[in-house]
């Protein structure tokens, strides 16, 4: 769920998500992700921290405080990992925060070691990164440039997801942080098979020039990773879904609907396969419960 | 008709030529870029992203591609190939000064067209293009067009712009135009950072970015109305990996929908479109090691999208009975003699 734009837009009216939203589709914990000012990307590092501060307060205050089904994501300074750390320490006692958020489209890759005390704040109190398709990192959406259209730039922030990936992997992030555990939110999962694949073919050849990476990349991304499902995929042969399923991991799948924005799923109609009752639970509930310790 | 011209020919879509270095085109320069090359010391003109020059990506009994003694040896014989489509990769794609990528460009296709097609009749050519110049490149299109010989015009992944834009089609007109595929090769000039969160620490992060450059520019080829505007023009992607166009499919085509009013000049869905115009060399061949899987992923793909490529001399081949061809001479018939034919058309016309 995200409150994006300021003066009363969508997302930005409990009773009114409790309506349209909780209530009718019984929803027993909602993770809100809150994206107002692209704290991720500020390079005014002051500014940042006091916007990063602000936000989870106001996440308590107006929305934690007032409907016990929601849980927060915690905004932090990523360029600035000093302020980002003591925000962490500040925030993790309440276990209402359930993730530290991260923005894929970052100023420089995320497996960077500058980047890495956000990491051992991360992994010290059990919080896994929510990396959320967003971010202004001042690079071109494409490694071919800045693209014309809506729909390609929409294609290419989903991108980043396998530009973080690839950065954390292969920088050595989880041979360091071995128990450090990263969902990919609003990502997209079905590039994720094949980007491993590749990732293993090229690790073979390669593996001479980063030899602190022990495993195949497969071994981290098996271990470490974990993504929300919307927008959730539609393959015209549609036991390709199921298959994509069993490459990533049944449970490696989180439900989530994208609440409010236009390319939302809606929980009854996402799911272009039959899933079986124990499926369903999994992807919907139990896998959730779990990765975040409800 | 293609049945009687296809025979049994075994067609490889991708053998490396190497130019080893610039002074090898001083004969095919005018004097005043004779006199630039040589004063400036403009030697080997390397493109910083092609993997050829990385030892791992090389394999170790394939060192040398620089004669055509050695391409005939090492990548023709072994593999019983009687068509190779070579490709040059070559620094004079990523300078800045668009006259010298005209004239280099110009110089190294002669150099190819002397030192290789002239010298084994199984070869055939790929344009370097001159791409920072869009007209000069169609001029150069034009200009080797009766050389049935070249039967592919050349660009790197990443460059100047997205592919789509409007800028670059008098490269596609032409193309169109003399039957030449574009085949566009995995790569960057480095106008932008390989991925969208910037300049990675490490080569084996720019080569996993290969894949994604591709797909985002053939978005852009898709959504700019590419397709449309040159109904027979063929693309094909080189060296870029297989197993992402079925997920890239699905997310585009579910886009599309959602967002077809941005794009009111597409009247199918990206899947038709790729399935019609675009093709994809085998190797690197990023799929598991499951026999059953990788079957599974050349259905999803669709056997008739698949170009058989050796990629010679890179690491990437993985031998002449590898999967996923082993023991299916049906599919291996498709891949290196009917989907090569039917994709370039200037090879049916010899």
């Amino acid at each position: 769920m995200h409150g994006h734009h300021p003066a009363a837009p969508p997302g930005s009216d409990l009773d009114f998500m409790r309506e349209q939203h909780l209530d009718p589709f019984n929803i027993i914990n909602g993770i809100l992700i809150p994206l107002f000012g692209n704290v991720g990307s500020e390079r005014n590092l002051g500014y940042a921290e006091a916007l990063a501060t602000a936000h989870n307060d106001w996440q308590v205050a107006e929305w934690l405080d007032k409907e016990s089904r929601l849980r927060g994501t915690l905004v932090v300074s990523q360029d600035d990992p000093v302020a980002a750390v003591k925000e962490i320490q500040r925030c993790a006692r309440d276990r209402r925060f359930v993730q530290i958020m991260l923005a894929p489209r970052s100023s420089e890759p995320l497996g960077r070691q500058r980047y890495w005390p956000i990491y051992e704040a991360a992994e010290a109190h059990d919080l896994p990164l929510g990396i959320h398709s967003y971010g202004i990192g001042g690079h071109a959406s494409t490694g071919g440039g800045w693209p014309s259209f809506y729909m390609e730039e929409h294609y290419a922030t989903t991108m980043g997801g396998p530009a973080t990936m690839s950065s954390l992997v292969l920088e050595g992030v989880f041979e360091r942080f071995p128990k450090l555990r990263v969902v990919l939110v609003e990502i997209g999962f079905a590039w994720v098979p094949s980007f491993v694949w590749r990732m293993d073919r090229l690790w073979e050849r390669m593996r001479s020039e980063i030899p602190h990476l022990i495993h195949p990349p497969s071994h981290y991304v098996k271990r470490n990773f974990w993504y929300t499902t919307q927008p959730m995929e539609e393959p015209g042969r549609r036991d390709d879904l199921r298959r994509t399923f069993d490459w990533v991991g049944w449970d490696r799948l989180l439900f989530s609907t994208d609440y409010p924005h236009w390319d939302q799923d809606d929980p009854a109609y996402a799911f272009n396969i039959k899933l079986t009752p124990t499926e369903r639970r999994q992807i919907c509930r139990d896998n959730a419960e779990q990765f975040y310790r409800f | 008709m293609l049945q009687s011209l296809v025979s049994e020919k075994k067609i490889d879509c991708d053998v490396h030529v190497t130019l080893p270095t610039t002074a090898k085109l001083v004969p095919y320069l005018d004097d005043y870029w004779r006199e630039q090359v040589t004063t400036r010391g403009i030697d080997r003109l390397e493109l910083t992203s092609d993997i050829s020059n990385i030892s791992p990506a090389l394999r170790p009994d394939w060192k040398a591609s620089s004669d055509v003694e050695t391409v005939r040896t090492l990548a023709l014989e072994p593999f019983g190939t009687d068509i190779a489509i070579c490709n040059c990769l070559y620094g004079a794609q990523a300078v800045y000064n668009a006259d010298l990528a005209v004239a280099l460009c110009r110089a190294m296709n002669d150099w190819l067209a002397e030192e290789f097609l002239s010298k084994d009749e199984r070869l055939r050519g790929s344009i370097v293009l001159p791409w920072q110049h869009p007209e000069k490149a169609a001029l150069e299109i034009e200009r080797l067009a009766s050389d049935r010989r070249f039967v592919q015009v050349s660009m790197i992944a990443m460059g100047d712009m997205p592919l789509g834009r409007r800028a670059l089609w008098p490269i596609y007109a032409a193309a169109e135009a003399h039957g030449f595929a574009v085949g566009i090769h995995a790569g960057t000039t480095y106008r932008f950072a390989p991925w969208t969160n910037g300049w990675p620490s490490y080569h084996i992060e720019d080569q996993a970015a290969q894949s994604v450059g591709v797909q985002t520019q053939l978005l852009s080829l898709i959504t700019e109305g590419v397709f449309e505007e040159y109904p027979k023009l063929k693309v094909v992607l080189i060296d870029s990996g297989v197993t992402w166009l079925p997920p890239f499919l699905w997310r585009i085509d579910k886009l599309w929908r959602g967002l077809r009013m941005e794009v009111p000049w597409l009247k199918r869905s990206p899947t038709e479109i790729v399935s019609e115009h675009v093709r994809l060399t085998l190797q690197p061949f990023d799929g598991p090691k499951d026999a059953q899987v990788i079957q599974e992923l050349v259905a999803q793909i669709g056997e008739h999208m698949l170009l058989f490529s050796t990629d010679y001399p890179r690491w990437n081949f993985d031998g002449t009975d590898a999967v996923p061809l082993r023991g299916q001479p049906d599919l291996m018939r498709k891949l290196r003699t009917e989907n090569p034919f039917e994709t370039y058309a200037r090879l049916r016309e010899v």
